[in-house]
C-alpha cells in the first residue's frame, strides 16, 4: 500500500538560474577524470599506471579493505596522469579521452533470471556497484550484505534540483530493468518516493510508490525512509539515484557500462540554465563553456548549493553529480550588515523585510553572513528537520563524541544532507554537516 | 565607507597573529564586524547561508524592548512630579536622564568584562550583552545607585555568563542573576516604598500595586486600566503592560521569541491567579485580586515576554518549552500570593525554571529514546 505523508516541516530555497527543460549539446570532453575522493569509506588501490590504455568499463582502482569494489573508467583513452595530494592521498586519475568510444562487454542478461550473486558480482565487475548508498553511514554499500529494504527518490527537491522525470523521459526500459535488478538484490518491492499522482515513474512493476508532499528536504531518501522504515541499529537500507537506476538497467540490456548522464546546469551566474547530456568524469570546462555570465567571481558547486561540493573550471564531473551549481562568491564587505533592512536578502527567519515577498527568488552568494557562535537561538533546526529526531542533541553528542548517546538519539538514521537545511538557517553558523559526517565516521570505526 | 573601510584594511595586519598589536585581535575584529559584515565566505557543507546571524537577532530583541523603555522614561518623569502637571518633554526629559546612567553603567561594565574576558579566552566578542545589557536597567528601581547596578552587572556577566564559558552556555538568565543578586545583597535598596519613584520629595507613598497589595491597602492598588497602560511606580521597564505587549508582537512577528513560552507562562499565571482567587480566605488581602490583575502587576508581563522566553536559559524542546512555561507562570503567582517575604514572584520563578529547563528537556528527549528503543523491540518480537 503506498503511503502518503505531508511534510510541514522544512524549506525552500527560491534561488534564480533554474535549468529550463531543453537539453544542449555541450562540447565533447577531451579529457576526463575519476576522483576516489567521491566515494565514501573506500581506501583507493590503483591498478593502472600513466599511458595505460583503457576501455570503457577497465578498473581503474579497486578498494583495498574489500578488493570486490572496483572503479572503472568512463571513457576509453589513455591514463594521461594520476593525481596526488598532501600524503600522497590519490585526487585524481585523469584519462585522455579517445574517439573510439570502445566499451568492455559485460554481457546482456535478463535480471529476472538471474541468481542475487551473479546480479551483484556483475553490479560490482562493471564498476556500477559503488552507486548503492548504504545507510548507516551513507558509504559505499557493502556487497556483504542484503538490506532491509532499497530507496530510491523520484524527484530532487532541494534548491534548482534537477527534473527527473524530465532527464529519464525517455529511458523507461533501463528504469524498469534496474527496478526488477534492485528488487532481486533485497527481496523486496524498491520503494520510490514521489511528489505527485500523475508522475511518469508510477506505472513501473516492481515498486512500492509512496508519496511525499511538502517542502525541501521531502524529496531527501533519509526523509523518505525516516518516514517508512525507519533504520535501527543493525539495521541496513540502501539508496540509489533514480539516474543510477537507470545507469543500472542499462548494464544488463545492454551488457555496457555506460557512465552517461543528463545534468541540469543550474545558477544565478549562468547565461543560459539548461540540461546538459555529458558523463561522469568529464571536465566541468566542457560544460560550462561560454555560459558563464563572468560578471563576477564565481562559484562553481558539483551538486545543489547546500550539499555538492566546491570546484572550479579545472574541475571534473563527480560520479555522483547530477547538478552543477554556479553562484557568485560573496567575499565582500557590508556595512552594518546586520542593521540595514536587507530586502534582497534571504532569510527563513523574519527578521528581514524579504518575508514580505514570499514568492521572490534570490541570487544568494557564498558570504557567511555572521560569524561562527555557539549553538544561542533552540528550535530553529527542527523547523527544517522533518524527522523525529532532536537534532541539537544529536550534535552535541557527535560534538561531544558519546557513541552510546548517538545511538539512542537516532544516528543510524541519518546523513549529512539531511542536515544541510539545519546549516543553512543557523544563526550560529555552526559547520552541521561536518559535525554529522565525523560523528558517522566515529560511529563506523567504533563499532565496527 | 570606502574610506572607514580602508581604514580598517589599513590597521588590520597589526591586530593579526604575530602584529603588534595581536593581544587586542578580538577587540579589533569585536568592533570591525560591528562596523562590516565579515567577507568571510562559506567553507565546508551549504555554500549558501540564511541573512541572519547573533548581531541581527539581538538587535531586534533590542528593538523590541524600545517601546517598553521609552514609556518607562516617561513614566520615571510622571511619578515624580506626580501626574502629568508638566510638559510632554520636561516630564521624559526628565526621566530620560534619570535612567541613561543606568543603561551607560550597566553596558561599559558588562561590555568591558565581555572584551576582557573574549580577550583572555582569544575568542570573538558575543552580542549577548547587547540584549542583556538593555535588561538590568529596566528590571532595577530607578533609585539605584549606580555603583550597586556596576556590581550586580558585573556579577551576573562573571557569574552568570563567563565561568560557564560565555554567551550560549550559561545556565541562568543573566540579566535575573543581576537582579536576584541586588535583591539579596541590598534589599533595603530593592525593596520597600522610597526606591521606585526618583527624588520622591512629597509624602505620597511610593509603593508598586504588588507590596500595596501584600500589605493589604487594596484601596490603594490603581484600577486596572492603569496598571495596563502603566502609570504606577515599579522597576523601570516593567509597568506598562501595553509597551511590553507591543515589544511581545515584534518578537513573535520576526521569530525571535517564542510563543510557545510566552503563551504557556500567562496560561500558567492565569490559571494559577484564578485558582487561588477562588480558594483563599477572605481575609487573605490577595483574594481580592483578580487573575487579570495579577497578569497587568508587576512584572509578570516583562517577565513572560522577555526574561522567560531567553533561547539559551529556557528549555530547548518544543514540548519542554510549553511545560516550562507554563510552570513559570503557576511560579510566579503562587512565590507571589503565599510567600509574605517576597512581594513579586516573576524573577525567582524564570530562575527556579531556568534552573529546572535541563531536567524537562532530558525527560522530553528520554521519550524520544524510549520511542526508537521500543521499534527495536518490536522488531525483535516480530
Amino acid at each position: 500500500m503506498s503511503k502518503v505523508i505531508k511534510l510541514k516541516k522544512g524549506l525552500d530555497i527560491k534561488l534564480n538560474g533554474k535549468a529550463k527543460k531543453v537539453l544542449v549539446k555541450s562540447n565533447e570532453a577531451k579529457v576526463c577524470a575519476i576522483k576516489p575522493t567521491d566515494f565514501l569509506n573506500i581506501t583507493p588501490r590503483l591498478t593502472v599506471k600513466s599511458d595505460f590504455v583503457v576501455k570503457t568499463g577497465d578498473v581503474l582502482f579497486a578498494d583495498k579493505k574489500n578488493p570486490r569494489i572496483v572503479f572503472t573508467s568512463p571513457v576509453s583513452g589513455i591514463v594521461k596522469a594520476i593525481n596526488r595530494g598532501e600524503r600522497r592521498k590519490l585526487l585524481e586519475i585523469v584519462i585522455q579521452c579517445d574517439e573510439k568510444h570502445e566499451f568492455k562487454d559485460f554481457g546482456k542478461a535478463n535480471v529476472n533470471s538471474l541468481k542475487r550473486e551473479d546480479i551483484v558480482s556483475k553490479l560490482l565487475e562493471s564498476g556500477i556497484w559503488p552507486s548503492i548508498i548504504q545507510r548507516p553511514y551513507a558509504i559505499v554499500a557493502d556487497p556483504g550484505i542484503t538490506p532491509k529494504a532499497i530507496f530510491v527518490s523520484g524527484f530532487d527537491s532541494a534548491p534548482l534540483g534537477p527534473d527527473y522525470e524530465f532527464v529519464l523521459n525517455d529511458r523507461k526500459d533501463d528504469l524498469q530493468t534496474g527496478f526488477d535488478c534492485l528488487k532481486q538484490l533485497c527481496g523486496k518491492n524498491v520503494n520510490l518516493g514521489l511528489k505527485n499522482t500523475n508522475s511518469i515513474f508510477s506505472n513501473f512493476k516492481n515498486i512500492e510508490i509512496n508519496y511525499f508532499y511538502g517542502p525541501h528536504p521531502a524529496g531527501n531518501t533519509g526523509v523518505q525512509i525516516h518516514h517508512i522504515s525507519p533504520i535501527n541499529k543493525g539495521e541496513n537500507v540502501w539508496t540509489v539515484n533514480i539516474q543510477d537506476v537507470a545507469m543500472i538497467g542499462h548494464l544488463f540490456n545492454t551488457g555496457k557500462y555506460d557512465p552517461e548522464k543528463i545534468i541540469a546546469i543550474t545558477g544565478s551566474e549562468i547565461k543560459k540554465p539548461a540540461y546538459v547530456k555529458t558523463f561522469t568524469g568529464a571536465s566541468v570546462k566542457s560544460l560550462l563553456d561560454d555560459n558563464l555570465k563572468g560578471e563576477c567571481n564565481e562559484r562553481i558547486i558539483l551538486g545543489n548549493v547546500l550539499t555538492g561540493e566546491k570546484t572550479n573550471e579545472e574541475g571534473y564531473v563527480g560520479y555522483y553529480t547530477n547538478q552543477i551549481s554556479v553562484i557568485p562568491e560573496g567575499n565582500h564587505y557590508e556595512f552594518l550588515g546586520w542593521m540595514v533592512p536587507g530586502f534582497d536578502r534571504f532569510s527563513a527567519t523574519k527578521m528581514f523585510p524579504s518575508f514580505l515577498t514570499p514568492k521572490k527568488h534570490y541570487s544568494l552568494d557564498t558570504n557567511f553572513h555572521g560569524e561562527r557562535r555557539a549553538f544561542v537561538i533552540s528550535g530553529q533546526y527542527e523547523k527544517v528537520f522533518p524527522m523525529d529526531i532532536y537534532p541539537v542533541y544529536l550534535l552535541k553528542a557527535m560534538l561531544a563524541e558519546d557513541i552510546d548517546k548517538m545511538e539512542q538519539l537516532g544516528i543510524y538514521e541519518v546523513a549529512p544532507e539531511d542536515f544541510a537545511l539545519c546549516e543553512f538557517v543557523c544563526t550560529s553558523k555552526i559547520p552541521v554537516q561536518r559535525i554529522v559526517r565525523q560523528g558517522l565516521n566515529l560511529v563506523m570505526k567504533e563499532t565496527n | 565607507m570606502n574610506l572607514l573601510r580602508n581604514f580598517l584594511d589599513k590597521q588590520k595586519p597589526k591586530f593579526e597573529k604575530g602584529g603588534k598589536m595581536y593581544k587586542l585581535h578580538s577587540v579589533f575584529t569585536g568592533f570591525e564586524s560591528f562596523l562590516f559584515v565579515p567577507d568571510k565566505t562559506t567553507d565546508s557543507g551549504a555554500h549558501i547561508r540564511d541573512a541572519v546571524d547573533l548581531k541581527r537577532t539581538m538587535i531586534v530583541v533590542v528593538l523590541a524592548l524600545m517601546p517598553a523603555l521609552l514609556f518607562g522614561m516617561y513614566n520615571i518623569g510622571y511619578q515624580h512630579f506626580g501626574g502629568a502637571t508638566e510638559g510632554f518633554w520636561t516630564i521624559f526629559l526628565y526621566g530620560f536622564l534619570k535612567v541613561l546612567p543606568l543603561i551607560i553603567v550597566s553596558y561599559v561594565v558588562g561590555l568591558g568584562i565581555e572584551f576582557a574576558a573574549a580577550q583572555i579566552r582569544g575568542h570573538e566578542i558575543n552580542e549577548g550583552f547587547l540584549v542583556t545589557g538593555m535588561l538590568i536597567p529596566m528590571i532595577i528601581p530607578i533609585e539605584a545607585p549606580l555603583w550597586m547596578v556596576a556590581v550586580a552587572t558585573a556579577f551576573a556577566v562573571i557569574i552568570g555568563k563567563e565561568i560557564f564559558g560565555g554567551t550560549g552556555m550559561n545556565i541562568w538568565n543573566p540579566a535575573l542573576l543581576a537582579r536576584a543578586f541586588f535583591f539579596f545583597s541590598y534589599p533595603s535598596q530593592m525593596s520597600g516604598d522610597a526606591v521606585w519613584i526618583a527624588d520622591k520629595t512629597d509624602v505620597i507613598s511610593g509603593a508598586t500595586p504588588l507590596a500595596n497589595a501584600a500589605q493589604g491597602f487594596l484601596d490603594k492598588i490603581p484600577d486596572t486600566a492603569t496598571m495596563f497602560w502603566g502609570f504606577i511606580p515599579g522597576s523601570v521597564g516593567e509597568t506598562s503592560t501595553f509597551c511590553i505587549l507591543i515589544g511581545a508582537i515584534i518578537l513573535l512577528c520576526s521569530g525571535v521569541g517564542n510563543l510557545r513560552v510566552m503563551f504557556s507562562v500567562f496560561l500558567g499565571g492565569f490559571l494559577m491567579a484564578c485558582l487561588l482567587h477562588g480558594l483563599l480566605p477572605e481575609t487573605n488581602s490577595y483574594s481580592h485580586i483578580s487573575a487579570l490583575q495579577h497578569l497587568v502587576m508587576g512584572g509578570f508581563a516583562f517577565g513572560a515576554v522577555f526574561m522567560a522566553t531567553d533561547p539559551v536559559s529556557s528549555a530547548q524542546t518544543n514540548v519542554g518549552k510549553i511545560i516550562y512555561g507554563f510552570l513559570i507562570g503557576v511560579m510566579a503567582i503562587l512565590i507571589r500570593v503565599l510567600n509574605p517575604g517576597y512581594p513579586e514572584g516573576m524573577m525567582l520563578a524564570i530562575l527556579l525554571m531556568n534552573t529546572f529547563a535541563p531536567l524537562i528537556d532530558w525527560f522530553v528527549v528520554q521519550s524520544n529514546i524510549r520511542r526508537r528503543m521500543n521499534r527495536i523491540k518490536i522488531n525483535v518480537n516480530n
